[in-house]
C-alpha cells in the first residue's frame, strides 16, 4: 500500500494510515515533510516505510511496529516507545527516545540534544538507542534504564561521540560509547566500567545489526574501543535534601 | 485592552530566515512558504516578517513603519514626526483584504531624514537621534507605536498566523536579499499587533522561539543605557542588547555572543588561561546581559543574520546551505520545503552561533 502525504495535512494522514494498518501489512509513505506523529501507537503487524523528513513526535507510544525513515527525522521522536523497531536511515532532532521503555532504536547518522532522556527498563523489556556517529550534549540524562549505543563513525579531528553532560542523573541502564569524549564535563553521577563478556556480546550483535541495517562497512569499530558508562548510584540524589 | 507587558506571554513559536550571501533579492514567497509548514507551532495570535534590501530606491532614508489606533494618534504623531525629521514620502503600507485577518490598525510608512538643525542641537550621532525618536513615539504617543524603523529593509507584523500576515502584507511583491519570520504561539494574549515579532530598532530585527527568564537582569541592565523596554517582552530586551554591544559598545557578532550566551563557569575552568582570563572579564562586565532560559532567535541587520540557540539548547534550530544561500529554521521540514537538495543540514550546538554574511556589507 503506498500513500502520498504531500499537501495531506498530519491528521487525515495519520488517521489514513491507522485505517490501513487495520489490517496485516506494510505501508510506503512518501513524499514526507515534516509530518507529525507518524507511526504514534502502530502495532506489530505493520511495517511503515517513511520517505522524506519525519515530523516531530513521530513514533510516540509505537508498539510493535517496524518504522524505515529513508531520510532525516526532526524532533522528540519515539517519545515513551513501548515496542516495536525504528530505523532511521539519516540523521535526527532532539529529545529522541524520551522515557523510551521498550524496543529498539537504530540511527545511521547523528543525533541532538537529550536523546534517550529518563529510558527505562523493566525485566526483560530493555530500550535500546543506537546512534552511529555521534550525540549531541546531555546524552542519558537521568536515565533509569535500557542500553545506548554511540559508534562513533566517521568522526572528524576533534569532533566528540557524546557531547557535554551525558549521563547527567543517570541512575540505571548503560552507555556505550566508541570516540572521544570530554569526560570533565560528564555527569557526576556516573562511572565508566571496564566491559565484561556480556557486554562484548551484546555490541558485537548491536554492531552486526547496525551493518545490515544500513549496508555499511563496521570492520573498522573493535569492541574494545567502547567506554561504557553506569551509574555510581541507583538513588543518586537521595540525600539531596537531607541533613548531613 | 491590555498591551503587552500587563498580562505574562508564554510561547512558543516558530522561526525561520533565508540569506542570500551574495545580496541577490528574492520575493517573499518563499519565507511564507518556510513559515507556513510549521503552522502547527503558532495559533495564529502574531506573525511577522523582517526583508533586508527591499527599499533601494530610499536606501538613504530611514523607513518608519508605524501602526496607529486611530486618525487621533496618527495626527499627533506626524506633528511630531514633521518636527523631527524631512519627510521625502509617505503613503499607507498596501495590504489586501486576507480571511483571518482583521482588526488592523492603521498602519503607515513614512521614509525620513533627521532635520538637520534638530540633529545638530541633539548633539547625537544620527542613529542614536532616530532610536530617541523611536523611544519617545512608543513610550509617550498614545495609539501609535513604531514597528520598524532601519534603512532598506522593514518590518512586516501582525495578529494572525504568519502566513496570513504575509500575504496581508503583499510580501510577494517585495525582494530582499535576507528574509527572516516568526509564527507565534502565546497562550495568553491581548492580541496586539506590536506584539507580534520581530522587534527592531534601527536596523536590527529580533525573531525569537522562547521565554527567557533572565528579562528583569536584562530589562534593569538595558535601562541603565537609555533604553525603554515599553512592550515588557523578551524579545524587545533581546533586540536592545543586540544594539547596545553592537552599535554603542563596538563589539563584535562573535563577542556579543560570547555575552549573551556566555559558557558555563565549569567549562570555562576547562580553556586556556589566555581564554579563562577573557570569560572572567566577560562575565564580570556583562553579567547582566547573559540571556537564561529557552530561546533560539535570529538577529538581521544589513550585513546578514545571525541565529542562536540558548547554551543548554532549550528550543529547536537547523540550518542549511545550498550554494550561496543559507537557511535556517524552527525545523527541517521548514528548509526542505524551499530548497529540495541542501548540500549541507546541520543543527548548531547551544551557545554556538550561526553567522552568514553577505558579501560588501557590514
Amino acid at each position: 500500500m503506498e500513500l502520498v502525504a504531500k499537501g495531506v495535512y498530519y491528521s487525515d494522514l495519520n488517521e489514513q494510515i491507522k485505517q490501513i494498518a487495520q489490517t496485516p501489512g506494510e505501508i510506503d509513505v512518501k513524499e514526507v515533510l515534516g509530518h507529525r506523529y507518524i507511526g504514534c501507537g502502530l502495532t506489530s503487524h505493520t511495517t511503515l516505510n517513511v520517505f522524506g523528513t519525519l515530523g516531530n513526535d513521530s513514533a510516540c507510544y509505537m508498539d510493535g511496529a517496524t518504522l524505515q525513515v529513508y531520510g532525516n527525522a526532526q524532533d522528540g521522536i519515539a517519545n515513551t516507545m513501548n515496542d516495536g523497531k525504528l530505523i532511521i536511515h539519516g540523521s535526527c532532532g532532539d529529545i529522541i527516545g524520551y522515557a523510551m521503555r521498550g524496543g529498539e532504536m537504530f540511527i545511521e547518522g547523528y543525533a541532538g540534544y537529550r536523546v534517550g532522556i529518563h529510558m527505562k527498563e523493566y525485566y526483560e523489556k530493555i530500550p535500546k538507542i543506537v546512534i552511529g556517529s555521534k550525540a549531541g550534549d546531555f546524552l542519558g540524562e537521568y536515565m533509569a534504564g535500557g542500553r545506548i549505543v554511540v559508534l562513533g563513525l566517521g568522526l572528524k579531528d576533534n569532533e566528540e561521540a557524546a557531547g557535554r553532560y551525558f549521563g547527567t542523573g543517570m541512575h540505571g541502564g548503560a552507555m556505550y560509547i566508541r570516540g572521544p569524549v570530554c569526560e570533565a564535563l560528564m555527569g557526576g553521577e556516573i562511572a565508566k566500567k571496564e566491559l565484561d563478556a556480556d557486554d562484548k556480546e551484546f555490541l558485537t550483535q548491536t554492531v552486526a545489526d547496525y551493518a545490515s541495517y544500513f549496508d555499511t562497512d563496521t570492520s573498522e569499530i573493535k569492541i574494545d574501543e567502547f567506554s561504557k558508562y553506569q551509574p555510581k548510584s541507583a538513588r543518586p540524589y537521595g540525600e539531596m535534601y537531607v541533613g548531613e | 485592552m491590555k498591551k503587552e507587558g500587563e498580562i505574562r506571554i508564554p510561547s512558543g513559536c516558530a522561526i525561520s530566515g533565508i540569506l542570500n550571501k551574495n545580496g541577490e533579492r528574492i520575493n517573499g514567497e518563499d519565507i511564507i512558504t518556510s513559515i507556513e509548514l510549521m503552522r502547527d507551532r503558532s495559533n495564529g495570535l502574531g506573525g511577522g516578517f523582517a526583508a533586508y534590501g527591499i527599499y533601494p530606491q530610499y536606501e538613504d532614508l530611514y523607513a518608519l513603519h508605524i501602526f496607529y489606533d486611530d486618525l487621533v494618534s496618527k495626527a499627533s504623531t506626524e506633528d511630531f514626526l514633521n518636527r523631527h525629521f524631512e519627510i521625502e514620502t509617505a503613503g499607507k503600507i498596501p495590504t489586501r483584504k486576507k480571511k483571518g485577518i482583521d482588526g488592523e490598525p492603521l498602519i503607515w510608512r513614512y521614509f525620513v531624514l533627521p532635520r538637520r538643525f534638530k540633529l545638530h542641537e541633539s548633539e547625537l550621532k544620527e542613529s542614536e537621534y532616530v532610536a530617541r525618536c523611536v523611544f519617545r513615539i512608543n513610550g509617550h504617543y498614545e495609539g501609535a507605536y513604531v514597528f520598524s524603523s532601519g534603512k532598506n529593509m522593514g518590518a512586516f507584523k501582525g495578529v494572525g498566523y504568519p502566513e496570513d500576515i504575509g500575504r496581508f502584507f503583499m510580501l510577494e511583491t517585495y525582494e530582499a536579499y535576507l528574509w527572516t519570520s516568526h509564527g507565534r504561539f502565546p497562550t495568553n494574549t491581548p492580541g496586539w499587533w506590536g506584539g507580534a515579532h520581530p522587534f527592531t530598532l534601527l536596523n536590527w530585527s529580533v525573531v525569537h522561539n522562547g521565554e527567557i527568564s533572565s528579562y528583569d537582569a536584562n530589562r534593569r541592565f538595558v535601562e541603565m543605557y537609555g533604553y525603554d523596554c515599553t512592550l515588557q517582552t523578551d524579545t524587545e530586551v533581546i533586540t536592545y542588547i543586540f544594539d547596545l554591544l553592537l552599535r554603542k559598545h563596538k563589539l563584535g557578532l562573535k563577542q556579543a555572543v560570547e555575552i549573551m550566551a556566555t559558557p558555563f563557569w565549569r567549562e570555562i575552568a576547562l580553556m586556556s588561561e589566555e581564554d579563562q582570563k577573557k570569560f572572567e572579564a566577560i562575565r564580570a562586565v556583562y553579567s547582566s546581559a547573559l540571556i537564561n532560559g529557552p530561546f533560539s532567535i535570529i538577529l538581521g541587520f544589513e550585513g546578514g543574520m545571525l541565529a542562536l540557540n540558548d547554551r543548554i539548547k532549550l528550543r529547536p534550530l537547523v540550518a542549511a546551505e545550498k550554494g550561496d544561500t543559507l537557511y535556517v529554521a524552527s525545523e527541517e521540514a521548514a528548509i526542505r520545503v524551499i530548497c529540495s537538495e541542501p548540500e549541507r543540514v546541520w543543527s548548531p550546538r547551544g551557545g554556538e552561533p550561526i553567522i552568514g554574511l553577505v558579501e560588501g556589507r557590514r
